[in-house]
């Protein structure tokens, strides 16, 4: 493990390589499987048939979803992938996210890093997405993201629970001295009808095990799904309303010490002049450790309880320095602007020749726009925190995190450990949304090696959380099209200016890589989506701003479903066409897209005739595989603008668990509503200015419109869910706000400019 | 320092100004209510001391006289509150963390009225921060929770 650097290295550096058919690692080296993780620490009468599936002869049947909880409900969806296939009711299972292992690696998410947009199906396309889940299995990357989970587990989960009910069977066949066609499965049991006799999986567990698995499984056919298809009941529903401490936050370890951090404001800049002796002096505070790392420099502070922590963090001085990077709103905008001015960018979709269309374009028939959109923090209900334990040259962590592999790895070698000398539990995230990195784990490691043999629970301040985030970026676009005599355009230019999300992380996590390419999260939900329109141009201008950015639930589609989709409306305005018929004309050619426009325009009403004080906008954006259009009413009220009702009608391909897409479906929109109502992180002297609820809000119950969902399964590939939502919901929001006030609104959040009920 | 919580007296070393969140969560091992502002703005740390809602990041424990009921102990036995059913039936919580406050929000809400309409709970719930965005539910669920607390008095 001590080589994934070098493994790292050498994929990023053969990913292109990859790409173009060269088989970079050998078929071998691709094709073996990594080892059962089950296999070390089973109980007496446990047996493990895969990485997926314990079972115990007391007939406790123990299922690993080696994904990150964090709401979305991705234990449940992967549970039931087995339990569908071993014949046993979920409510029987016992779920577990299990070891950090290189075998549960996720290569569905980096199946759309090549250029590709989903729709495209040719050969390289399908021969990038091979290329790049191999990278993802290779780096035995652990990771929770994409809205990749079911997709990821949807074929290898259900075998393994086919290949354990068949070796069940084989062994019950022995048992009973039948043959194994005589046998059938129900309710964890295998059951000899001619002659009534049955034995449970606990029964025949040990006895299966032994037994070489199947070469080949058949999975069931789709109409033979009891669980699949069907909402199901949360496998975590029991626990989070109990208040059963199942969060990061929860964990509780003999002897255990409590602290925090206090980073430096200033990003990436070194402390100077530091006087520690008001922060000391507050009684339960144990030591106060230096933090230096890729992530930032600041202070660990180790106390006997968390609220001491605290307060001697707060009593930190020190000369924190100045920043070498844009330090406010005016600069970050103006770095944006210059990038859109001065910088070709790459162009990640070109159809036609935008250029010779637009040389000869009549004035009349032009529309052009500026669009911007802020810094967003995530804000998890559960701030950042990780605890850790060193001891005897190994280190123990535990942490709500999202790539578990990497966190040992990054981790450990923060301290000088390779991974082997490094474990890592996840426990359920109180919300993830992109942002649980391994800047917990880093900063909890070098203070729990401070003091050796006692566990250190480090849980950062709200106002911590806030100021050193990995923001979503503040992104800026510049956009064009010409209208032809009917109103439709006939040439579409975008140029979208941001700072590179892959950039920024690499910088934190692998700072001796420099990614090179174009990164294709500036444009993605601009350059991606599926409208015909004989030009059309989209580039991306990669613009550092040096403030740390990252993952944020839907990622670049969560400003470009704004830009494309608000610019949508400005032409259907200009051309003098209806939003929805406007889409409808461009769209031919994508059956789902053209469904759920219709779809959601039925459910919506949005052919019947405005209202005084009422406006409704529409949205689409493919993203994550799946097709999602949106209709928002507004209101217009005497303590300013409501949202009354928002419709949703989503293509997912295959829908494994309706109930579930529907609660993400909703969380998706009001995540996304959140952000553009009043949401935003603006910078003073380079120091992120928010610091908590009272000046970054989100969506209170009073705020929350009710919600109509229509769930669709016309596309033959399955989508995600988990972002989907989002992109949308701040478009078609955007779009109700600009109708029912009569003006367009082109930055958010749209509180600039409009009071919110 | 004596405290009565979840019907159990326990015996605490805390300074007095220390917020009861951190005197629950450190020193008493008592880990339902969660942390998430520490400015009483987001109410996940919700408590009841003697039935009312309190935020339990602002309240130095030194001041608290009275019962303090925390999510832990809302169910009798293997019997959730009705509240806590309610959640369960209508699949509530996503990530959760902030489940903890909203039911013990609701739990107040309906023991001040028995059959609360959309205003009153807009009025009893608005301090309380989903970012899951589970509102829809939550409101689903505290009008099934009145049925259920009124079918089992």
């Amino acid at each position: 493990m001590a080589t994934l650097g070098k493994i790292a290295r050498r994929t990023f550096l053969v990913g292109a390589a990859a790409l173009a058919g060269g088989v970079a690692f050998g078929a071998w080296y691709v094709a073996r499987p990594y080892a059962n993780p089950l296999e070390e620490g089973l109980a007496e009468g446990e047996a493990t048939f895969n990485p997926f599936l314990k079972i115990g002869s007391d007939d406790t049947i123990t299922v690993i979803a080696p994904r990150a909880e964090m709401g979305q409900g991705i234990s449940t969806t992967l549970a039931a992938f087995v339990a569908e296939e071993l014949d046993v009711p979920l409510a029987r299972l016992t779920v577990e996210h299990g070891p950090t292992s290189w075998a549960y690696y996720n290569g569905t998410m980096m199946e759309e890093s090549g250029p590709f947009p989903w729709y495209e199906e040719g050969f390289v396309a399908e021969l990038a997405r091979d290329a790049f889940a191999t990278v993802g299995k290779v780096l035995g990357l652990q990771a929770t993201g994409g809205s990749a989970s079911s997709r990821d587990g949807f074929v290898r989960m259900r075998e393994a629970g086919a290949m354990a009910r068949m070796m069940l069977v084989e062994a019950a066949a022995g048992r009973l001295d039948v043959a194994r066609g005589e046998l059938t499965t129900r309710d964890g049991a295998v059951v000899h009808e001619a002659s009534g006799r049955s034995l449970t999986y606990g029964e025949l567990a040990l006895d299966a095990a032994k037994l070489s698995p199947p070469s080949r499984v058949t999975l069931k056919e789709r109409g033979d799904w009891k669980l699949l298809g069907k909402p199901q009941m949360r496998v975590d529903m029991l626990p989070k309303v109990t208040g059963a401490p199942i969060f990061g936050v929860d964990v509780w370890l003999p002897e255990m010490l409590f602290g925090t951090v206090r980073m430096n404001p200033v990003f990436w800049q070194r402390t100077a002049n530091v006087d520690l002796s008001a922060a000391q002096a507050v009684p339960g505070v144990v030591k106060i450790v230096p933090l230096q790392t890729t992530y930032g420099h600041g202070f660990g502070v180790i106390a006997q309880n968390t609220w001491a922590a605290f307060r001697a963090a707060d009593l930190i001085e020190a000369d924190w320095g100045a920043p070498a990077y844009p330090a406010d709103a005016a600069a970050v905008d103006a770095v944006l602007t210059t990038a859109l001015d001065t910088e070709q960018g790459s162009v990640m979709r070109e159809d036609g020749d935008v250029e010779a269309d637009f040389a000869d374009a009549p004035r009349e028939r032009l529309v052009e726009a500026e669009y911007a959109a802020p810094f967003l923090a995530h804000f998890c209900m559960e701030p950042m925190n990780a605890t850790a334990l060193y001891r005897d040259g190994k280190l123990e962590i535990w942490a709500p995190n999202q790539m578990p592999t990497l966190v040992e790895y990054l981790s450990g070698a923060a301290i000088g450990l390779g991974s082997k000398d490094v474990t890592a539990h996840t426990t359920f995230l109180g919300g993830g949304f992109g942002r649980r990195e391994v800047d917990t784990t880093i900063y909890a490691a070098l203070m729990a090696r401070e003091v050796e043999g006692r566990p250190v629970k480090v849980i950062w301040s709200r106002e911590e959380d806030v100021r050193h985030d990995t923001y979503r970026p503040a992104a800026k676009g510049r956009f064009r099209a010409r209208l032809d005599e009917d109103g439709l355009p006939v040439a579409l230019d975008m140029k979208i200016a941001a700072p590179s999300i892959i950039g920024s992380v690499m910088r934190r996590t692998f700072p001796s890589l420099s990614p090179a390419g174009p990164d294709g999260t500036i444009t993605q939900g601009s350059h991606d989506q599926p409208y015909t329109i004989a030009s059309y141009r989209v580039s991306g201008v990669k613009a550092d701003l040096g403030i740390p950015v990252g993952f944020w639930r839907s990622v670049g589609n969560s400003f470009n479903g704004f830009f494309h989709e608000c610019f949508m409306d400005e032409i259907a305005e200009a051309g003098g066409l209806d939003p929805v018929q406007l889409r409808r004309n461009l769209m031919g050619d994508f059956p789902a897209a053209l469904a759920v426009v219709d779809r959601v325009a039925e459910m919506s009403d949005w052919a019947s005739p405005a209202t005084d004080g009422r406006a409704k906008g529409f949205a689409f954006t493919l993203s994550f595989g799946s097709w999602v259009a949106e209709v928002v009413e507004v209101v217009e009220t005497d303590d300013g603008v409501r949202i009354e009702k928002v419709w949703i009608a989503v293509d997912v391909g295959t829908a494994l668990d309706p109930g579930i897409i529907e609660a993400q479906l909703v969380s998706g929109a009001v995540f996304g509503l959140s952000s553009a109502m009043n949401q935003e992180i603006t910078l003073k002297d380079g120091r992120v200015e928010q610091s908590n609820l009272h000046d970054f809000d989100a969506m209170r119950i009073h705020q929350c419109p009710e919600f109509e969902v229509a769930i669709l399964e016309n596309h033959h590939k399955m989508g995600g869910v988990g972002e989907i939502g989002t992109p949308p919901a701040v478009a078609a929001l955007a779009n109700a706000v600009s109708r029912l006030k009569g003006k367009r609104f082109r930055t958010l959040p749209l509180s600039k400019e409009v009071a919110f009920a | 320092m004596r405290l009565t919580v979840d019907r159990k007296q326990i015996e605490i070393n805390a300074d007095p100004d220390m917020p009861l969140l951190w005197a629950l969560r450190d020193l008493a091992g008592v880990l339902g209510p969660k942390f998430g502002c520490g400015i009483a703005a987001c109410g996940a740390c919700t408590v009841l001391i003697d039935g009312q809602p309190v935020r339990s990041c602002v309240t130095p424990v030194g001041a608290v006289e009275g019962d303090v009921v925390t999510i832990e102990g809302l169910a009798e036995g293997d019997t959730l509150h009705p509240v806590q059913q309610a959640w369960l039936e209508e699949q509530v919580a996503q990530c959760g963390y902030c489940q903890a406050g909203q039911i013990m929000s609701a739990v107040a809400l309906l023991e001040e009225i028995d059959d609360p309409t959309d205003a009153d709970i807009d009025n009893a719930m608005g301090g309380n921060l989903c970012r899951c965005g589970t509102y829809p539910k939550i409101r689903a669920a505290i009008k099934k929770a009145a049925a259920l607390k009124m079918a089992r008095a």
